[in-house]
């Protein structure tokens, strides 16, 4: 669908699980569900985050691929690996920043949220973002977005002196340009 | 990752474009890479035939000693029977066949076309290749019919004392085989 984006608002995510089991009706991974779903510490908080793929501008995953598997189109969309040539090595799991390859073990195959490319290709919106009840994830115009929501989304990550850029638009609390990722000093403070 | 690029611009790789990221970028030639391409390979193969050229050249020049060997008794065959036979090397086989009482020939066994071990047909009076039916005439060795490119090269044979004797190969229309 040309001029829609994906936003992710996780502030908004319920839990439910919708995506997760819609993400499975998909064609183009019809059975395997490409989303995924994490809930924090439940004793305390009722938060939870849904996880697509970010279709990053210069992907990670396809960067470390040794067997040119993993490729961009031109819509900017990441496909999963092509099944002639991925050797499921798990680098592409191991280099993505935001930790979405899964590696198939048993069809020895890397998959990933590739945006429902069988549905987006042909002008439908991706399942997860069909059936989402709180608008956690959006498929709209940018213009329709920010109708919808006051805050900015942002689409570049820092994580130390690494920037990524994203197809894939996320709300974050506190706004601004840049979403700063700092994975070290949060591990040491969940471990506080 | 953008950042990366800063750091080494213009610095990529030709296999970095190869083996592209983008699915449009992989399949993109330039202009220039393409004009290389056939610069390069065109010229390998102008190269490649020239080599082939000098080496026919340099094989033409050299006069070939054919060596003499004995092949076969006169009357150890019948008429309409062929021998096999080796010549001018040990892995070379040829066919000798006596035609009527007082005629011989010789030709090499291997087919013009793919190298099949070419027989001698009494029926048809014609050397014959199993493989794709090609006929090569018994008289002279040129392609009556078939696949075969080229005459089937011809042994030369001398009859002194009561012996056939090899004396060297020719090759219908060509004068002496190389």
């Amino acid at each position: 669908m040309h001029g829609f984006e994906f936003f992710v608002d996780p502030s908004r995510c319920i839990g439910c699980q919708s995506c997760v089991n819609a993400g499975g009706e998909c064609g183009t991974h019809r059975g395997v569900s490409m989303i995924q779903l994490d809930y924090f510490d439940r004793e305390w908080t009722t938060a939870s985050t849904p996880t697509v793929c970010m279709h990053c501008e210069d992907p990670a995953c396809a960067q470390a691929c040794p067997a040119d598997a993993i490729k961009k189109g031109e819509d900017g969309v990441v496909r999963s690996a092509l099944k002639p040539r991925c050797i499921a090595c798990s680098n592409c799991v191991l280099a993505c920043p935001f930790g979405v390859p899964k590696v198939q073990i048993e069809m020895e195959l890397m998959m990933k949220c590739d945006m429902c490319y069988d549905r987006t290709s042909a002008g439908l919106r991706p399942m997860c973002a069909t059936v989402c009840p709180s608008q956690a994830l959006m498929y709209v115009t940018p213009a329709e977005a920010a109708q919808l929501r006051r805050d900015k989304p942002v689409n570049t990550f820092r994580f130390g002196n690494q920037e990524v850029k994203t197809k894939v638009f996320m709300y974050v609390p506190h706004g601004g340009e840049a979403l700063e990722v700092d994975v070290v000093h949060d591990m040491w403070r969940l471990e506080e | 990752m953008s950042e990366n690029k800063s750091h080494c611009p213009k610095e990529e790789r030709l296999w970095r474009e190869e083996f592209s990221v983008s699915s449009s970028e992989q399949a993109y030639v330039e202009r220039r890479q393409f004009g290389k391409f056939l610069v390069l390979t065109s010229g390998a193969m102008f190269a490649g035939q020239v080599w082939l050229m000098a080496k026919d050249w340099i094989a033409k020049t050299k006069a070939i000693v054919w060596p003499r060997k004995e092949v076969a008794n006169e009357g150890d065959l019948d008429v309409g029977a062929a021998k096999v036979f080796q010549y001018p090397g040990p892995n070379d086989d040829c066919l000798l066949v006596r035609v009527n009482e007082t005629k011989y020939v010789a030709y090499s066994q291997k087919c013009t076309h793919l190298s099949c071990a070419v027989i001698y047909s009494a029926q048809k009076k014609v050397m014959e290749c199993p493989c794709h039916n090609g006929y090569f005439s018994i008289e002279d060795g040129h392609v009556i019919q078939g696949p075969p490119p080229r005459p089937l090269p011809r042994v030369e044979l001398e009859a002194s004392g009561g012996k056939l004797i090899a004396t060297g190969m020719s090759v219908f229309g060509e004068g002496e085989a190389h």
